[in-house]
């Protein structure tokens, strides 16, 4: 069983916020605009629109990382 | 000096302060280079073996096992460059300055050895570009060497600009490769530095003298001092109310009073600043602290860069932790967002505290503020100030809430204590 999980780019993301909006779920917005990823593991009902937040980022700023095993 | 358990001594046979500083001195102290004329596989894992038996951990920060981070560098191929990370962008940190102004030579062996073990092709010296004694001293000993032939692979000494993140290990390898001195976005730490396609290990000038004592004189000089958990000896820079601030080497595991007590504070300190800018507040209650790794940590704090500022009684803590973030945020790569817009936030909500004119939403956004920008930066570069503020809210909670309730300090405008580099620190 692997685990998803998201991984923003800090230095590449300049707050455009699509990811929030396209993955409330998982991604809000701090105080400035800027994605705060909660960090857990991505439930598999979501990956469509994880993979959509990914596609559209306009600064290519999010990744998802897939790992084998529960961590 | 008193130890704080029977694991504990002072430095005795082992130090790496107070070597001579020409080579001549340095060969007749010390031997010549423990490095056979052509090192083989065997010699090769000895000197692994030796290195893991030591314990080592890096001083420069992190304090990440040398043993480790040499594994993973192998793993990435031979040809690559060993980089002396003596960039001390820490202002209140002398440590590095002092020793290879002392003992250049043992810090080039250092580097020499990991050269040989990984089978490197060069040595990069970083010194930040204004520390003119330090480059003439490093240089003037590379000549030396080479004259010599003590030095196996070339060694070349360069100057980064004197900024606090330009030693952060990414941006140090950015700089040598596109003069671009920024932090790396590097999710995975276990992917080994590279400079164009070649690897690079990157220590702290100070590790690498302990890896010139070890290789030596083995791992059990170098675990004859400190604790089990956290072996050895390391520098100390003391500064803040003390009579005589300077860089001291200590056994780990010594207690921070005991630490303190080498420069002389003025008086009992009111706090102590452990760690650098970006480390942690400790108060009275736990001044007796050993100095190593997991008490530290049991306490919030970590040895970090080697720094320990004395905060005196007519100091105020929250006044000099607002000075500090302001410092830390104008240091910001302003690369990231959360550090670029987030620190000055935090330096503001702190300095309303310190001045008693904090609005009611204050602490609570305060503490959101800090919550949102830990671990969401490139580098640690925020976490450090996170830290720092947080330690700061806990350690002077009296003041706090006194200050929240709208009665300032009546310290906060005192003159700081604290060193900024020339015309920063006016908070």
């Amino acid at each position: 069983m692997s685990v998803v999980r998201i991984m923003l780019d800090p230095v590449a993301c300049d707050a455009y916020g699509y990811c929030a909006e396209l993955l409330p779920e998982a991604i809000s917005l701090d105080e400035l605009g800027y994605p705060v990823v909660d960090g857990k593991p991505l439930p598999p009902e979501l990956a469509a629109a994880a993979r959509r937040a990914v596609r559209d980022c306009p600064r290519r700023a999010i990744t998802l990382r897939e790992r084998p095993g529960g961590h | 000096m008193v130890s704080v358990d029977q694991t504990v001594a002072a430095p005795g046979r082992y130090r790496i302060l107070g070597h001579p500083a020409d080579l001549a001195g340095h060969a007749a102290a010390l031997g010549p280079l423990p490095l056979p004329r052509s090192p083989g596989r065997d010699w090769r894992e000895a000197f692994v073996g030796s290195l893991e038996a030591s314990g080592l951990t890096g001083r420069g920060g992190a304090g990440f096992p040398a043993a480790i981070k040499l594994a993973v560098n192998r793993a990435a191929g031979s040809g690559g460059t060993i980089v002396v990370n003596a960039m001390e962008g820490e202002p209140a940190s002398d440590k590095d300055k002092l020793l290879l102004i002392r003992s250049p030579h043992l810090v080039l062996d250092g580097a020499q050895l990991l050269a040989a073990v990984t089978r490197a092709a060069q040595v990069i010296v970083c010194v930040p570009e204004g520390r003119e004694q330090v480059a003439a001293v490093v240089a003037h000993a590379m000549a030396e060497r080479a004259a010599a032939r003590w030095a196996p692979v070339p060694e070349q000494l360069v100057r980064p600009p004197d900024r606090f993140v330009a030693g952060e290990e990414s941006a140090l390898v950015r700089w040598i490769e596109t003069g671009r001195s920024l932090p790396s976005f590097r999710p995975d730490k276990g992917t080994p530095l590279r400079i164009g396609r070649r690897s690079a290990l990157i220590h702290n000038a100070e590790t690498l003298a302990h890896v010139g004592m070890i290789a030596r004189f083995g791992p059990d000089a170098f675990r004859s001092n400190g604790t089990t958990d956290d072996p050895g000896t390391s520098l100390v820079t003391i500064s803040g109310a003390v009579e005589h601030p300077g860089v001291v080497e200590v056994a780990r595991g010594t207690a921070l009073l005991d630490i303190a007590a080498r420069a002389t504070p003025l008086g009992p300190p009111r706090a102590l600043l452990v760690g650098g800018y970006g480390g942690c507040w400790v108060g009275p209650d736990n001044f007796t602290t050993p100095y190593a790794s997991l008490p530290l940590r049991t306490v919030g704090a970590s040895a970090g860069v080697g720094v320990l500022i004395v905060l005196g009684r007519e100091s105020c803590g929250l006044a000099e932790s607002a000075r500090l973030v302001h410092y830390l945020a104008g240091e910001s790569a302003g690369q990231c967002g959360p550090c670029v817009y987030g620190l000055p936030a935090i330096a503001d909500d702190v300095t309303r505290l310190a001045r008693g004119t904090a609005d009611s939403d204050l602490l609570p956004r305060l503490d959101r503020r800090l919550r949102e920008v830990s671990g969401r930066g490139a580098c640690r570069h925020p976490d450090g100030a996170v830290s720092l503020v947080r330690s700061a809210l806990t350690v002077f909670q009296a003041d706090v809430q006194a200050h929240a309730r709208g009665v300032p300090c009546p310290h906060w405008n005192r003159p700081t204590r604290m060193r900024f580099p020339v015309g920063i620190g006016a908070a």
